[in-house]
């Protein structure tokens, strides 16, 4: 029976060039016509050179994570082999270049050799075809339409009619020969519906949410994997009558956001685990003086500089607890790159609305990776914004009211006549600075406030949805991008029987306290898998709800598999 | 928002006096302090320009005189130490309607905050930045400062301050600030005409104010004897003659340095795609297609 669900990697060195890219093409085509991917890829950290990978699973139903090892993979160099080799799954497929690689004599897996660069070099005479004469030979053997792929290379060199030529004559030679290749696998690809579908990164989806959501400036700093919500921002924000500035460093960024905000303009930064470090103080200045600000952490291995180009979520702590003093702020993690456009929606909404600084952790997983998205739902996202003092006489405008939910009205400068000061000193309800033990405790209650109306209405379905069984023998919470794996650990789970459901809340600060309490009391044992070595969310779970759950974490740089995370479900059961 | 509007109204239709400047609480500044007169000249000056308390912005750190957006009835910002410039230049940008005086220390300005001076400076923001220099940190009471002399002896420098003092208007001039005056904290009238002109001036405005610090580093007497009035024929579009004049020691000038014309960041970033469209999510999800 053919695999119409699978996986391939391609690996090589950057110096090449072209692992990437031929990964994205591939990817682009094929989701034109309707196939649903999901791709993941690392970068060396190195500025030239060094070993890239980009993988892609693809299949014609939905699918939820990067999947467990890989089906086929296209090695460039002997390096990729020697890498990936270890990954290949049983009965899969090793495409080589024959001129540059030689793999060993195995029987478990099936080779297919082809001298890439010397048919580019001598057949085409077109060194740099050697990326799309790839694509043809995949799309021959996987059963990719070599149509979608030609469209593709139509588009992309649409203004230069003569490498288009030489690009699809070498997409053809790679695809007619195939057919001199005795496909001795299984995998191929089932009809596509031919919907036309999007595919994004995170990073694209929050930065689309963003604007979506009003927002009209932005400052960031360079910083690996947040760069491109900056690259992007700059492009697009003068379009739309905003302003994106690049700051000299992440303190600049956030201060400029928290004047833009001041001012009146929805307004948010992106960093990562580095440049959220040197914001935290401003952080507290936002909460304090309570402005409404969005900080985009796109989290990466830590500490230090740590692996810059790899993933952990192990800026949670930082997220939750960071900062000197007492302050609210309110923490929310995407778990797919559709939900990114959601929850950078609902920063920008929860930020406008309680006027203090929120945080969305995202990773470089997430960050970096694509899926295809059949349509983003703008109906049920309201936007959000912040309350004014209409009609209150500017000589009685109290701009830190204390009040039930905390929330008070907030002037803008230029726009309304109630002047205030916004101060980082204590303050009485004017804003003026009043440091007094009564004072303190009084504001600090007020902007405490604004989390427990915060979580009256986030505490719902919808952004702590729950999955799988209905009594379970181990209910998993996750956060972040490790739902998909997740998912489909339960699915494989309950299909063998077993009882297992999950729970994946977006907002981590304040926690839904109510769906998480009904979910621990419906399941025997608690699993937290996160990519941390300290168990952060555990370590939440139980300081906020006093569940003691079983902690899977894994550090490394790499994402959990559904497998993984399958095995640790045997593993506790049968310890049970 | 019918209140509202009648009150701004109202209020536009009168002649606006320093009183309306004043926000009723008083300075907490020690008797004597220099700030006083720049505060007082600062007022004069919103006055003279006849600004909407609503259309001016006080942005501060940390400090002695960063508390001044307290004793102000326009909208203000007391912030945290060292960061008023960003916090300020994203005001501007995201309100070029505004004006933004940013008003800070030497300790704000030219130590902690040093880092983004150059940056605001060469952008050209068009905010206008008062350093109240006291070259000592009152707040902390009395430790040397980045404008310090060399030798001065503090708790925090027993031995005498090793560093070379920090040169503010040299700083503000290589880093291609566009309009750079110093200004004496006691002679309020030249200062407020300082603040006036910095004001006007479209871009980064920097406006060094010797302030001193009567409670724990008294240096009147010696600014009394050392300030100049810069001649009246002065070039203020030489900057190599500003630079020269700004390395002088012998002699603490005030006046206008220099200023030149240069487009600023926040009419150049307008400019880049004049007619800004309204978002279309369906429209802009077409890239990822």
């Amino acid at each position: 029976m053919a695999r119409d669900d699978f996986i391939i990697r391609i690996g090589g060195d950057t110096a090449i060039g072209g692992v990437i890219s031929t990964g994205e093409n591939f990817t682009t085509a094929a989701a034109r016509i309707g196939f649903q991917t999901f791709t993941f890829r690392t970068y060396p950290a190195e500025i030239k050179g060094g070993h890239a990978w980009f993988q892609v699973r693809i299949s014609n139903k939905p699918i939820y994570s990067i999947g467990d090892g890989c089906d086929i993979l296209i090695a460039f160099d002997q390096e990729a082999y020697e890498l990936h080799r270890p990954n290949l799954n049983e009965g899969g497929v090793l495409i080589y270049d024959s001129g540059l690689v030689q793999p060993d004599t195995d029987s478990d897996i099936i080779c297919y050799g082809v001298p890439f660069q010397k048919i580019a070099r001598e057949e085409l005479e077109f060194v740099r075809g050697t990326n799309v004469l790839i694509l043809g030979v995949m799309a021959g053997l996987f059963g990719l339409p070599p149509a979608s792929l030609e469209e593709m290379v139509k588009s992309r060199y649409k203004r230069r009619a003569e490498l288009m030529e030489k690009n699809i004559q070498a997409l053809y030679h790679g695809y007619e020969y195939t057919k001199k290749i005795q496909k001795e696998d299984k995998f191929w690809l089932g009809t596509a519906d031919h919907v036309a579908r999007l595919v994004m990164t995170g990073n694209d989806a929050i930065t689309a949410g963003a604007l979506h959501a009003g927002c009209r400036y932005f400052a960031g700093y360079p910083i690996t994997p947040a760069t491109d919500i900056l690259e992007t921002m700059a492009s697009q924000l003068p379009r739309f009558g905003g302003v994106c500035l690049q700051a000299e460093d992440e303190m600049a960024s956030i201060g400029s956001v928290i004047g833009a905000s001041y001012a009146g303009t929805k307004a948010m930064t992106a960093t990562s685990g580095p440049g959220f470090s040197l914001m935290t103080e401003l952080m507290g200045l936002a909460s304090m003086a309570e402005i409404p600000i969005v900080i985009v952490n796109a989290q990466r291995s830590g500490p230090s500089t740590g692996m810059p180009t790899k993933l952990e979520q192990s800026d949670l702590f930082q997220a939750l607890y960071g900062g000197h003093g007492d302050f609210p702020r309110i923490v929310l993690a995407p778990a797919s790159v559709q939900n990114c456009f959601r929850i950078s929606v609902l920063a920008f909404g929860l930020a406008e609305k309680y006027q203090c600084p929120v945080i969305l952790l995202s990773d470089q997983s997430l960050s970096h990776r694509t899926e295809t998205i059949r349509e983003v739902d703008t109906d049920v996202f309201p936007v959000v914004d912040r309350i004014r003092p209409n009609g209150t006489n500017p000589e009685d405008y109290l701009r830190y009211q204390i009040t039930d939910n905390g929330v008070s009205p907030m002037a803008v400068p230029g726009l309304d006549p109630h002047t205030y000061v916004a101060p980082g000193l204590e303050h009485d309800e004017r804003g003026h600075p009043r440091l007094t033990p009564d004072t303190h405790e009084k504001m600090t209650a007020k902007r405490f406030r604004k989390l427990e109306a915060a979580r009256l209405e986030t505490d719902n379905a919808e952004l702590c949805p729950r999955y799988g069984a209905e009594h379970a023998d181990i209910g998993i919470i996750g956060w972040g991008a490790t739902q998909g794996s997740i998912r489909e650990a339960v699915d494989r789970a309950l299909a063998d029987g077993l009882k297992v459901a999950a729970m994946h809340p977006r907002v981590l600060n304040p926690l839904p306290e109510e769906r998480l309490k009904e979910f621990i009391a419906s399941v025997d044992r608690v699993l937290v898998p996160e990519i941390n070595y300290q168990g952060q969310f555990a370590h939440h779970l139980t300081a906020t709800l006093g569940v003691k759950p079983i902690r899977f974490n894994k550090i490394g740089g790499l994402p959990f598999t559904p497998g993984e995370i399958y095995k640790k479900i045997q593993e506790v059961l049968v310890h049970a | 928002m019918p209140d509202a509007t009648k009150v701004a109204q109202a209020t536009e239709a009168d002649v606006l006096t320093v009183k309306d400047y004043k926000s009723g609480d008083k300075p907490i500044w020690c008797p004597g302090c220099g700030d006083f007169g720049v505060l007082s000249a600062t007022y004069k000056a919103l006055a003279a320009l006849q600004l909407q308390p609503k259309d001016v912005v006080v942005a501060a750190g940390i400090g002695c005189s960063s508390r001044t957006p307290y004793f102000m009835s326009t909208f203000g910002f007391h912030g945290v130490h060292g960061r008023s410039l960003p916090i300020a230049t994203g005001m501007k940008l995201a309100n070029p309607d505004l004006t933004i005086l940013v008003m800070g220390g030497d300790g704000d300005l030219m130590s902690i905050g040093a880092g983004h001076f150059p940056h605001a400076a060469a952008r050209n923001v068009d905010i206008t930045c008062i350093m109240m220099d006291n070259q000592t940190y009152g707040l902390t009471k009395a430790q040397a400062s980045p404008t310090s002399s060399m030798g001065h002896k503090t708790k925090s420098t027993p031995y005498g301050v090793i560093a070379k003092p920090m040169a503010p208007v040299l700083f503000a001039l290589a880093n291609g600030a566009t309009f750079v005056a110093r200004g004496y904290s006691a002679k309020p009238n030249d200062l407020t005409d300082l603040i006036v002109q910095g004001i006007k001036h479209p871009g980064f405005s920097f406006v060094h104010v010797q302030s001193p610090c009567a409670e724990f580093f008294n240096t009147y007497d010696f600014y009394d004897e050392h300030i100049e009035e810069l001649p009246s024929d002065w070039d203020q579009q030489d900057l190599k003659a500003a630079i020269n004049l700004a390395l002088t020691e012998e002699k603490v000038h005030l006046g206008v340095f220099y200023q030149e014309e240069r487009q600023s960041f926040g009419a150049a970033v307008r400019q880049f795609e004049p007619e800004g469209k309204q978002f279309d999510l369906a429209e802009y999800l077409q890239r990822f297609s």
